[in-house]
């Protein structure tokens, strides 16, 4: 199957899902459906950098904040439309990454996940000090109701929901196109073996920064509607743990090595997440506590995720 | 005839030790180059700082008729140097063929525009594959190799980049002397094609048969640079050889 034709498909399924939520017609499930496609974009993001290119980043909730923190700087000086906050968001996040890229260009396997560690608690740590934005006290943004499109008025969180629907299909399509393309190939060397991968001659260093890029500008992209949805973001709440844990455990639970992998394990782990929220009243805590407990099962009993567990069943079958 | 690649006058320190000190080699285009050297002579560190690797201190690296030093490894390789490693490192994630595609998408591909269409990337993974007699395992794995398929399979890569400079470092070490007869039979019909080899090795039989020079490198130095019998009987090489 072509991109033209992956886009076309996963347009309309993304067309029946809204479909069908609105047919629905709770509020809680766009709510609830927003933050599993929130977490399908941030675990396809994460994949680029992580499961193509081998390169673990623990800083995701960075750069989803960024995206997030540059909504309320644009909501205070110039207001926007959230689609093109998204783009912003996405260029912010997009240039962090690209000189997260830059800055790390030696350092490898665990080192950088700390580095990219610490660039989250730097970032925090400066959002926390920046009055402008809200500091440590938060920013409020009044969440209209209603939206005016094209003569129709749309319920404010179908509308958000919509987006972020959207935005999941352009990250699935962008990250499928990747996997089949020489990029793709390029990335796997980098996993593979960089030293191998530049007698190849494959240019690693333009490959990482283009990785790092691409994945930042989506993290980024993700959070940009954020404030929107939440009303009141504050440090701790953008920057929160949830966010780094869920980009990591989602692709790793579903499988890193191609696109349907991050798709499973997001839809699967938001689901349970959801689900969990609304029916067990354990505390906060309970969240992360599942994603925890999935997480070193699957690194366990599946290292390859879900989708590796099924296509090594595949394989053993075909091979009596 | 201008040489195809100069090493001039070229060092290399880690630390307070140096490990290469002043080397001075030429290659000229159709030659086969044999490098020797007891265990940590340089050798290796030799061949990372003509490749791109690690970059030398001092002195210059010529090839082609241009100056390559500053270069980053992959620029090098587009240039037309291309190596394969003492300790096989394939693409493990990928098939066989996979492997060959890489150097063919990013090195062959950028040089000339591009390769026709997939169908012409294929018929040239599989006549590569073909020439190293791997052939009938293109779908396979690395994992599934044996030790001397995965030479010959980081040759297949290292040839797929076409270059015009082969250094092959160590390419049968560990081999039977069956098997190093098959790697040395597909080295000189490389050779015959028109490549420049250098060949790394310490299996003697090996490289006096196929050097049509020597130079031997002891403790950073070259010590010795000639025909291949004259070599070994020089008195500095035995001594490094066999101890005083």
């Amino acid at each position: 199957m072509n991109t033209a034709k992956f886009l076309t498909l996963a347009t309309a399924v993304a067309i029946l899902v809204f479909a069908a939520t609105h047919w629905y017609g709770i509020d809680y499930l766009f709510f609830a459906g927003y933050t599993i496609l929130q977490f399908v974009v941030l675990a396809t993001a994460w994949n680029i950098l992580g499961g193509y290119c081998g390169y673990v980043n623990f800083g995701s909730a960075a750069f989803f904040a960024l995206g997030a923190y540059s909504s309320v700087f644009m909501h205070k000086i110039y207001p926007l439309p959230v689609p093109a906050l998204m783009l912003v968001g996405a260029a912010v996040s997009g240039v962090v990454g690209f000189g997260m890229g830059y800055l790390t260009l030696r350092l490898r396997g665990s080192f950088f996940a700390i580095a990219t560690l610490a660039l989250a608690v730097v970032l925090q740590t400066l959002v926390v000090n920046w009055d402008f934005v809200g500091g440590s006290r938060g920013a409020y943004i009044i969440r209209p109701e209603t939206i005016e499109i094209a003569g129709f008025q749309i319920n404010y969180i179908e509308y958000l929901f919509a987006l972020m629907l959207a935005l999941a299909v352009i990250a699935l399509t962008t990250a499928r196109t990747i996997e089949r393309s020489q990029l793709g190939f390029g990335f796997a060397t980098i996993r593979d073996d960089e030293m191998a991968a530049e007698a190849s001659g494959v240019p690693t260093l333009r490959l990482k920064l283009i990785a790092t890029t691409l994945s930042g500008a989506f993290m980024g992209m993700a959070g940009a509607p954020f404030p929107y949805y939440i009303g009141y973001l504050q440090p701790a709440s953008a920057f929160g743990l949830e966010y780094a844990v869920n980009s990591i455990a989602m692709p790793m639970i579903g499988g890193t090595t191609s696109w349907i992998g991050p798709l499973v394990g997001s839809l699967l782990l938001g689901t349970a997440q959801q689900y969990a929220t609304a029916y067990i009243s354990l505390g906060t805590g309970v969240n992360v506590l599942i994603v925890g407990v999935l997480l070193i099962v699957f690194v366990i009993i599946a290292p390859n995720g879900i989708v590796g567990l099924v296509q090594e069943r595949l394989r053993a079958r075909r091979r009596p | 005839m201008t040489a195809l690649l100069h090493v001039d006058n070229i060092g290399k320190r880690f630390g307070g030790f140096v490990a290469l000190d002043g080397i001075e080699l030429e290659v000229q285009p159709g030659e086969r180059l044999g490098l020797i050297g007891p265990n940590g002579s340089g050798k290796s560190t030799l061949v990372n700082c003509i490749c791109g690797t690690l970059q030398n201190e001092t002195g210059k690296v010529h090839f082609n008729g241009s100056v390559i030093d500053g270069l980053a490894a992959h620029q090098r390789t587009h240039r037309g140097l291309a190596r394969s490693f003492q300790l096989p490192r394939p693409f493990h994630s990928m098939t066989l063929a996979d492997n060959l595609r890489i150097p063919l998408l990013y090195t062959v591909h950028a040089r000339k525009g591009p390769l026709r269409s997939a169908g012409d990337l294929d018929a040239r993974c599989h006549e590569l594959l073909d020439m190293f007699g791997l052939a009938q395992k293109a779908k396979q794995m690395p994992r599934d190799l044996t030790q001397v398929e995965m030479r010959k399979l980081e040759l297949a890569r290292a040839m797929a980049a076409e270059p015009k400079l082969l250094i092959a470092d160590e390419s049968m070490a560990g081999l039977s002397h069956s098997e190093i007869e098959d790697i040395l039979t597909l080295l000189v019909r490389l050779n015959e094609r028109g490549i420049t080899i250098i060949l790394i090795e310490h299996i003697m039989s090996a490289v006096m048969s196929f050097s049509q020079r020597l130079a031997v490198l002891v403790s950073g130095r070259k010590v010795a640079d000639g025909k291949p019998k004259d070599v070994v009987r020089d008195p500095e090489v035995v001594r490094a050889y066999l101890g005083q």
